[in-house]
């Protein structure tokens, strides 16, 4: 069953106060829900909360024999799914996987495993012969709007939280230390990648008669606003996802299809993801050294 | 690796002997393929695509029908010959499945869907031949095959890749280039200049990717030149060979109006 669409009312309020620069929940039009990061008992388990989306990451390693192509590498499996419980509305059944679950999916694939956050040699033990196997489960629990951005910070977090056992290699023998006998190490790390949507609206219609009379062919600029909620994103004409680090480097760039935007308004959109970047990268800093500060008394951590 | 290729040698030419900012040979054949209301072939240097257009018709499954517009379903397929390494993918291959839906929503807001309620409109991809732009190839190719089935669209679309070689940006990159350098896929639309689709898997700089964007959006003309050409080439024929030539001698106010943009 396809869910339902938003009633008219709904998209006429929305549209509206949207043209006057208002949004529902008394956000600024370029302004993102601030997350809630929660860690669990064990490392590399994460709680991300994005208003009412919530998604859950966990990383474990195991050590296995690696691949006979790359035997000094790593490797980093993802595993996501998306729980018919997230949405009211039966937008994620179980059975054949929606384009959003698709879209979802594949960029979490780029943005945490493409663009190489984590060094993977890294992960090499015993050249040829033993290597860690991480493995990220992500568990979409809530979709109210922004499901993608919510489970990429969860991912990148998880991993900057995990701690592996520090492993000991003498010759061919490799002895693994329990946490108690020797703190644990955290993983490499190249860059924290950090996903920003955008939605975007069409302009209001008097806006649309004043460009009209100027120019026929350009239309006007459509309204972009940041980290859609849910209804805002069943309504948009069309999404801008940007995953990008502190460094200024965008690490993936994605618009499929919706509505066709200038070359100007993308750009537009980069520059915000760039600010955004810088500070999300200070704020997780600065939530994980909290959490290791908590944690002094009962664990080692380096 | 053992010996790697050189992208862009000290004489301004790249592995296949084009220059920086050159495409690859376009072909483009519009002939009848089968059962299809439309399709076509397109070829970018060795990549080679397959689209047939079927619809608008009656959905097969009657609750894929919308109310107020058309349906469109997109189904891509790659053959197992199309790589140098032999390879078949399931249809399930979230790759495959991730071309489609970007298809999908490409061609959504492009086809005047709203004059079509209640049907479906059939995009069937199949993948020939891969040399890098897999995605560029499909764009092209479907706007290609719809526009050959009679389906009414707001403009072309077209999609070229560019990538960045340290710091001289490329164009149209095949698979070897590919692998190697940063790239980014856009679709266009001439008639405004407006980007439909973006996207970028691979890392790269601010302000690199403002350059290669704004040099794909360019290229984007270059492409939709050809596709005019071909398109109109293949409408010409159709007309010539229904006997009306005489009326398309006497109609050339209409062409003048095609040439506009």
């Amino acid at each position: 069953m396809r869910p339902p669409s938003p009633s008219l009312p709904e998209r006429e309020f929305l549209l509206q106060a949207l043209h006057q620069s208002l949004r529902l929940d008394g956000r600024a039009m370029l302004e993102a829900r601030t997350p809630t990061l929660t860690f669990g008992p064990e490392m590399g388990w994460v709680d991300c909360q994005m208003g009412k989306t919530r998604v859950l990451a966990h990383t474990t390693a195991t050590m296995v024999k690696p691949q006979p192509e790359r035997p000094l590498e790593g490797t980093i499996t993802i595993h996501s799914e998306i729980s018919p419980m997230a949405s009211s509305a039966g937008e994620y059944d179980s059975g054949r996987p929606s384009d959003e679950e698709i879209t979802i999916t594949r960029m979490l694939d780029k943005v945490v495993r493409r663009s190489d956050a984590v060094d993977k040699e890294s992960l090499c033990i015993l050249a040829g012969e033993r290597v860690w196997a991480l493995r990220l489960t992500i568990h979409c629990l809530a979709d109210s709007g922004n499901l993608l951005d919510c489970a990429c910070l969860a991912a990148i977090v998880s991993l900057r939280h995990f701690r592996r056992p520090d492993v000991e290699v003498i010759g061919s023998d490799v002895t693994v230390h329990a946490p108690t006998e020797r703190a644990p190490v955290p993983l490499s790390i190249h860059h924290t990648p950090f996903c920003n949507t955008f939605a975007f609206f069409p302009p209001s219609p008097s806006s649309i008669a004043a460009q009209d009379s100027q120019d026929p062919l350009s239309s006007p600029l459509q309204i972009p606003i940041l980290d859609p909620s849910h209804l805002e994103q069943r309504l948009c004409t069309g999404t801008l996802s940007i995953a990008l680090n502190a460094q200024r480097e965008i690490c993936v760039l994605q618009k499929l299809g919706g509505v066709p935007l200038g070359a100007e308004e993308v750009l537009l959109a980069v520059e915000v993801a760039v600010r955004r970047a810088k500070e999300m990268n200070e704020w997780v800093d600065g939530r994980l050294r909290e959490d290791w500060e908590g944690r002094k008394g009962s664990v080692e951590v380096r | 690796m053992a010996s790697r290729i050189e992208i862009l040698n000290d004489g301004g030419y790249r592995s296949d002997g084009r220059r920086q900012y050159e495409l690859r040979d376009i072909t483009i054949d519009l002939s009848q393929q089968g059962q299809a209301d439309g399709s076509a072939i397109i070829t970018h240097g060795l990549t080679q695509v397959l689209v047939s257009v079927f619809g608008p018709r009656e959905a097969k499954q009657r609750r894929e029908t919308i109310h107020d517009r058309a349906n469109i379903n997109v189904e891509v397929a790659v053959a197992a010959f199309s790589t140098g390494e032999r390879r078949k993918r399931s249809r399930g291959d979230k790759r495959i499945l991730e071309i489609a839906a970007i298809i999908k929503s490409t061609f959504e807001p492009v086809i005047q869907t709203s004059i079509y309620p209640r049907s479906q409109i059939d995009i069937f991809v199949q993948v020939l031949q891969q040399d890098g732009g897999l995605l560029q190839a499909c764009i092209n190719g479907t706007t290609l095959a719809l526009a050959n089935a009679g389906i009414p669209l707001l403009d072309f679309v077209c999609a070229v890749t560019g990538g960045v070689h340290s710091t001289s940006p490329m164009l149209d990159l095949t698979t070897l280039e590919e692998n190697d350098i940063p790239h980014a896929t856009v679709a266009m639309m001439p008639r405004t200049g407006k980007v439909t689709l973006v996207t970028m898997e691979t890392r790269l700089h601010v302000d690199r990717f403002e350059e290669i964007f704004r040099l794909a959006i360019d290229a984007g003309k270059v492409i939709h030149r050809e596709m005019k050409i071909a398109v109109k080439g293949r409408t010409e024929a159709l007309v010539t060979a229904m006997g009306s030539a005489s009326k398309v001698a006497s109609g050339g106010d209409n062409d003048e109006l095609m040439q506009d943009y």
